[in-house]
């Protein structure tokens, strides 16, 4: 049955905290709030929703469905992911008071370093400061030892449990409406009737698809195959080898869209995104001589763990319906990129239309779509610069000249680093690819570029000097 | 401390922020403790110890002034810098980021105001972590002792003479009149 802000079965509306309006849907004292997922999104809406309850004085209660305890090496207790959070998160977070602990941060990133078939150049954080952090989405890939750390989707989790919300350690396996509530159906076959639902159970769950159902217009996200695998390699390797660096290819493979080594603790995660990732491709990407020559004596080791997870590459359909709404990688996501700050920034916006707006499918549209909306823009800029980088994958010419570029603006202190920040926000996903793109239109930019394009191209020995660019 | 954690490792006594340069940023401690250090015409005053978790050189975000104290690792400490740029780019789609700055800085105002009402001329301050609000105690012995001011005349001894004359004369009138 689907809800309407009219429907006769609703005994008590609910008045939304600033508009006192008579059947009109809202939160009130002693809602339910139901959440199914208990990642980054799931974790983030509770913790938002019920502080931001406490602030206007309204007594909620939070039910995080999450089956996982995230405490097991492995697939088992992991949610398939790079695990990467980005500058301008780490930063976001730190100013909302959530900060990311060592036992959780398995690696402060402070670089990047971009290889190429032409030569690597090393980017450096303009503040020389630890503000990416390279983290494990469970508690570690298979064979790990058992250490004193924590995943990041677990810290996540017990924040928002430490701030009321009550994790229900049940599968969901069903979805229906109850006289225009959602209702969660579990694995023990008990069903709990909510006010409000928010889903944030991610792409690879079974659950989306029972929700893709014509009666909500919800149309769950398009996705990719990416591939994720974990070296083991061990701390003082990693120390040698990788460092405190983020490792990007930009390799003419076809298919292939982005690549990355992220080091942690005793691990380095690679984490390859494009068309459909297969066995073949990733074969091929592992025989380059620039991957090989990131590990010690140019051999690639036998991954100790890997997977194949999907990735949403287009916006979820109407994410949003009267008392439901699809947060996180279910809803809409910034393309290829800092998927734990997209789930920040729409599970806070739900959480947020929730308390101060309503939860109606028309308070969603005005409070919760525009942050989607403003994703969904920045992602088709983003299929720009992304065409732009896979020109410069194909064309060596290219290559030479924005390696050439990068090198000398990383190696001449002080000098305005116009292709250094870019490449920089491309990769770590920190800046919104318009504001990316506008910086390409500084005048200096074009004149900088086409003068390293001919300079690098006619003087082939810039490849040894790029090479030495690298500390 | 490990590779672990984020931000930038302080040695004890290093300085983050100086007292009198301009700033861009505002930081968030990750681990220790860094002490507030305010440069007056006394010198040096600890205004505050702040620890793991609190925010400081917010002022910096808001307001295009100059630091208004220096701010010290005490002990080793790690401190994350929070760009100017990237806060304000995301509050002003999501203003709800400023909920905790504005709760912290609220907490801080009302600590303040409770130290400032307690304090006696004369004694200790009340907590260690304010170790010394010294220039609004020195306002308040000021405030109790206004006949030192209207009594004490500091004025040069002409300027001085030449308005005691001017009162005399308008007496005189006065009297005349």
């Amino acid at each position: 049955m689907r809800p309407t802000a009219k429907t006769a079965g609703q005994q008590k509306y609910l008045a939304s905290y600033f508009e006192e309006e008579d059947e009109r849907l809202a939160l009130a004292d002693g809602s339910r709030i139901g959440v199914i997922g208990g990642g980054p999104a799931g974790s983030f809406f509770a913790y938002f929703l019920i502080k931001m309850a406490e602030s206007v004085g309204l007594d909620i209660s939070v039910d995080i469905y999450e089956p996982r305890f995230f405490a097991h090496r492995g697939p088992a207790g992991c949610n398939h992911c790079g695990g990467v959070v980005s500058e301008s998160l780490v930063q976001l977070l730190a100013t909302e008071g959530i900060n990311l602990p060592p036992t959780v941060v398995r690696r402060g990133i402070d670089s990047y370093v971009l290889h190429t078939d032409v030569g690597q150049v090393h980017i450096d954080t303009p503040l020389q400061e630890m503000r990416i952090a390279a983290v494990y989405r469970g508690n570690g890939p298979k064979q790990s030892e058992p250490v004193d750390i924590a995943g990041f989707d677990r810290h996540l989790l017990d924040l928002s449990t430490k701030v009321g919300a009550k994790v229900v350690r049940k599968l969901v396996t069903g979805f229906d409406w109850d006289h225009g509530k959602p209702q969660i159906r579990t694995a023990d076959g008990a069903a709990v009737i909510y006010d409000l639902v928010a889903v944030a159970a991610g792409v690879n769950s079974h659950i989306l698809e029972q929700l893709n159902s014509p009666a909500m217009d919800y149309q769950s996200p398009g996705t990719l195959r990416a591939f994720i695998s974990e070296f083991h390699l061990g701390q003082a390797t990693i120390d040698q080898w990788l460092g405190n660096s983020m490792h990007v290819f930009l390799l003419d493979i076809p298919r292939l869209e982005f690549a990355a080594l992220i080091p942690k603790g005793d691990f380095a995660t690679l984490c390859l995104l494009g068309e459909d990732v297969d066995e073949q491709l990733i074969e091929s990407f592992l025989a380059t001589p620039e991957v090989k020559a990131c590990f010690p004596g140019a051999v690639v080791p036998t991954p100790v763990c890997h997977c194949f997870p999907r990735i949403n590459v287009r916006a979820a359909v109407r994410p949003f319906a009267d008392r439901i709404v699809w947060i996180g990688d279910s809803g809409v996501n910034r393309l290829f990129k800092d998927g734990i700050g997209s789930a920040y920034r729409t599970a806070k916006a739900a959480a947020r239309t929730a308390i101060f707006r309503g939860i109606s499918k028309a308070d969603f549209e005005k409070g919760f779509w525009p942050e989607c909306r403003t994703l969904i823009v920045d992602n088709r800029i983003a299929k720009l610069i992304f065409g732009v980088t896979t020109l410069i994958q194909r064309l060596r010419f290219l290559r030479r000249g924005v390696l050439r570029m990068t090198a000398r603006e990383q190696r001449e202190a002080g000098k305005h680093r116009l292709m250094s920040s870019v490449l920089w926000d491309v990769f770590t996903g920190s800046a919104p690819y318009k504001e990316i793109l506008l910086r390409t239109f500084h005048p200096v930019f074009p004149l900088r570029l086409a003068w390293n394009l001919v300079v690098g191209n006619m003087v082939r020995t810039e490849h040894k000097s790029v090479k030495e660019s690298r500390k | 401390m490990s590779s672990g954690g984020m931000g930038k490792t302080y040695a004890d006594g290093e300085v983050i922020v100086r007292q009198g340069e301009s700033g861009d940023c505002m930081f968030a401690i990750q681990k220790g403790q860094i002490e507030v250090i305010r440069r007056g015409k006394d010198g040096e005053v600890r205004v505050a110890v702040l620890e793991e978790g609190e925010i400081f050189g917010e002022m910096a975000i808001f307001e295009r002034e100059a630091r208004s104290a220096t701010v010290r690792a005490l002990g080793e400490a790690r401190v994350l810098t929070v760009d100017k740029k990237t806060f304000l780019r995301r509050v002003q789609e999501d203003p709800s980021l400023a909920f905790n700055l504005v709760r912290m800085m609220s907490r801080r105002i009302r600590r303040l105001s409770g130290e400032i009402a307690e304090l006696q001329p004369g004694s200790a301050p009340r907590s260690q972590d304010t170790l010394a609000l010294t220039d609004a105690e020195r306002q308040i012995e000021r405030r109790k002792r206004p006949e030192r001011r209207v009594t004490k005349d500091r004025r040069s001894g002409g300027n001085r003479r030449m308005d005691a004359e001017r009162r005399g004369g308008a007496a005189a009138s006065a009297r005349s009149a």
